[in-house]
């Protein structure tokens, strides 16, 4: 398994309960892996531990059992390897823009040059198009380009991996999609290492190679993890034209409306072994049997079914 | 808006004119009727009869104690007779000094408590303790001790302004939103360089105001301390110029005491917007 750049093994976390019941652990037996290159995004319903995963990886916050190893190395405090862009884009509001960004540059490379750093910031900054606002405060930014300026500070110190937490969770619907389309295009370009947190089933069908679904908490579990089988030069314009995209979307709301609780109790432990949570294909599943299933495309109801997992 | 601004101060201006106005009607020199029929030469003796009538001063003597005074604020005629300019000069450096000293001494420790929970558990009695305590009440302590005057009102200064700092920036500290902690965490950001750049910026617009509000009890204070202590400054100078029995001299002393403490509630205004930053 060490073969792999990130490793995650038998992760389980317990908060410490108020009183002297124990709290029951918010998830565990978290085992799966992420190669070099590749774009994971999590999905499961609130409180699942969703965040507190991405926590132990950026090293915020400790597993109360269970390792990390990430590059060959055991993940332990935060590390300037893995960049996160914060759900709330957590930008320091009397820095300009530009500021913001050198100020993480600086963390990184302590002995560069003035203009090597504001060479370097203002490059990354353009690559998220806000160029013409570097000496801008944060304040005087919409909620879209505040969060281009998270992912610029993120990708300017090139982590090894880089972690977003529900990054346009709080963005309108076409700021998300114009952001995700730009995400697209640098995932695709830099080929960064990327694990993200989301609940927009559409976009991580959009960004990812793999999306693990896990169960409901308390005692999540990686329920399985589905292979995103279309082709990686993907586009928001386009991918709803590819006949894999609604059967991938299909399994996936499926999962998170009727089979996500289903994974607690013991005889589902029986059936499901959350060490090797099963690999499934669901674009390329079942060409014939199911090819009926499309024969009235309008009678999919698909944003109904959007609407329940937003409860 | 600008048009607001001026009516507001026409109005200002205009009450100020009711208030001398009424002020003046009110001393008004009465026709003496208790002269008429006493003796006139015991009348002469109590003072009746004479020119300067007793009581509250009208505002024109006033008026010439402002001019009088602030004509030559900076003249040194002994220990008893120095101009305004430099009494004030007296009572704004043991205020700076003290003042001073209690930011040297507040913003760190605040700093401290406010990153640690288990610090300002522990030293919470102790503030909770001395901060209502009166700082004059410390003068015979501090006159014991210091066994000098103007260092004890320095010392009065000190102990007065240290509170209001020190529970500011500890709250300040401590309410640093989590989020940028973490972002400087995750950047490996030294801690000197945390402090620095993230914690004191961020906390910054809080201990400001906590220095504002030291600030002006300090003012408020140092009046009283230079009543106690004597010997120069302002407070002094109300006093003497009460045992003296000016009263003009006292009402104009008043006034200075008021304008000086509203410049310097004003300059911590402009320092407070200057960090003050918009999420």
């Amino acid at each position: 398994m060490s073969a792999h750049f990130l490793t995650i093994e038998a992760l389980k976390k317990i908060y410490p309960a108020a009183g002297d019941k124990a709290n029951p652990p918010v998830f565990e037996d978290i085992h799966f892996h992420i190669d070099k290159g590749e774009f994971v995004c999590i999905i499961g319903h609130s409180g699942c531990g969703k965040t507190t995963i991405l926590n132990v990886l950026a090293g915020l916050e400790e597993a109360s059992a269970g390792t990390v190893i990430m590059d060959g190395r055991e993940v332990r405090g935060p590390s300037l390897d893995r960049g996160v862009v914060f759900q709330s884009h957590a930008l320091m509001p009397w820095m300009s823009v530009l500021g913001n960004v050198a100020f993480a540059v600086r963390s990184k490379w302590p002995d560069w040059s003035k203009d090597k750093v504001a060479a370097h910031c203002t490059q990354h900054l353009e690559m998220v198009g806000l160029g013409h606002a570097i000496h801008r405060k944060p304040a005087e930014l919409s909620g879209g380009m505040k969060q281009r300026v998270g992912i610029a500070r993120a990708f300017a110190i090139q982590p090894k991996m880089l972690l977003l937490d529900e990054p346009f969770g709080a963005l309108d619907a076409l700021t998300r999609g114009t952001i995700q389309d730009e995400l697209l295009k640098i995932v695709q370009a830099t080929h960064q290492t990327v694990f993200m947190i989301t609940h927009d089933v559409d976009e991580a069908i959009l960004l990812a190679d793999k999306i693990v679904l896990m169960s409901n908490g308390p005692h999540a579990k990686i329920a399985e993890i589905v292979e995103i089988t279309m082709p990686r030069s993907r586009t928001r314009a386009g991918i709803h034209h590819d006949p894999q995209y609604y059967r991938i979307r299909n399994h996936l709301v499926d999962f998170l409306v009727n089979r996500s609780k289903t994974y607690a109790g013991a005889e589902a432990e029986a059936l499901h072994d959350a060490k090797q949570p099963p690999l499934v294909r669901p674009g390329l599943e079942a060409e014939e049997p199911t090819a009926n299933i499309f024969v009235l495309p309008a009678d999919k109801p698909a944003p109904q079914l959007k609407k329940v997992i937003n409860q | 808006m600008r048009s607001e601004t001026l009516k507001a101060a026409l109005i200002s201006l205009l009450l100020f004119l009711i208030f001398i106005g009424a002020w003046h009607l009110a001393t008004l020199p009465k026709k003496s009727t208790a002269l008429a029929g006493a003796d006139a030469e015991y009348a002469a003796l109590m003072g009746k009869g004479a020119e300067k009538a007793g009581g509250f001063p009208p505002p024109a003597q006033v008026g010439q104690a402002f001019v009088t005074y602030l004509s030559d604020p900076f003249y040194d005629r002994g220990p008893n007779d120095k101009g305004v300019g430099i009494q004030l000069g007296h009572s704004l450096g043991r205020v700076a000094l003290g003042f001073f000293l209690a930011v040297v001494i507040a913003v760190p420790l605040g700093f401290m408590i406010g990153m640690s929970p288990l610090l300002y558990k522990a030293l919470d009695p102790f503030i909770q303790v001395l901060k209502p305590i009166s700082p004059l009440a410390w003068m015979p302590l501090a006159l014991y001790t210091l066994k000098d005057s103007n260092v004890s009102g320095i010392f009065v200064i000190f102990i007065c302004s240290i509170w209001p700092m020190l529970i500011n920036t500890a709250f300040g500290v401590a309410a640093v939103r989590r989020d940028w902690i973490n972002v400087a965490r995750t950047l490996e950001v030294k801690p000197l360089r945390k402090a620095f750049l993230v914690i004191l910026p961020a906390a910054a617009p809080t201990i400001l105001t906590g220095m504002r509000i030291s600030m002006g009890i300090a003012w408020l204070v140092i009046v009283a301390a230079e009543m106690l202590v004597g010997g120069t400054g302002i407070g002094y100078f109300v006093w003497n110029e009460w045992n003296n029995l000016a009263l003009p001299n006292v009402i104009f002393a008043v006034t200075m005491i008021g304008l000086v403490g509203m410049g310097l509630d004003m300059i911590f205004g402009r320092l407070q917007k200057l960090v003050t930053y918009k999420e």
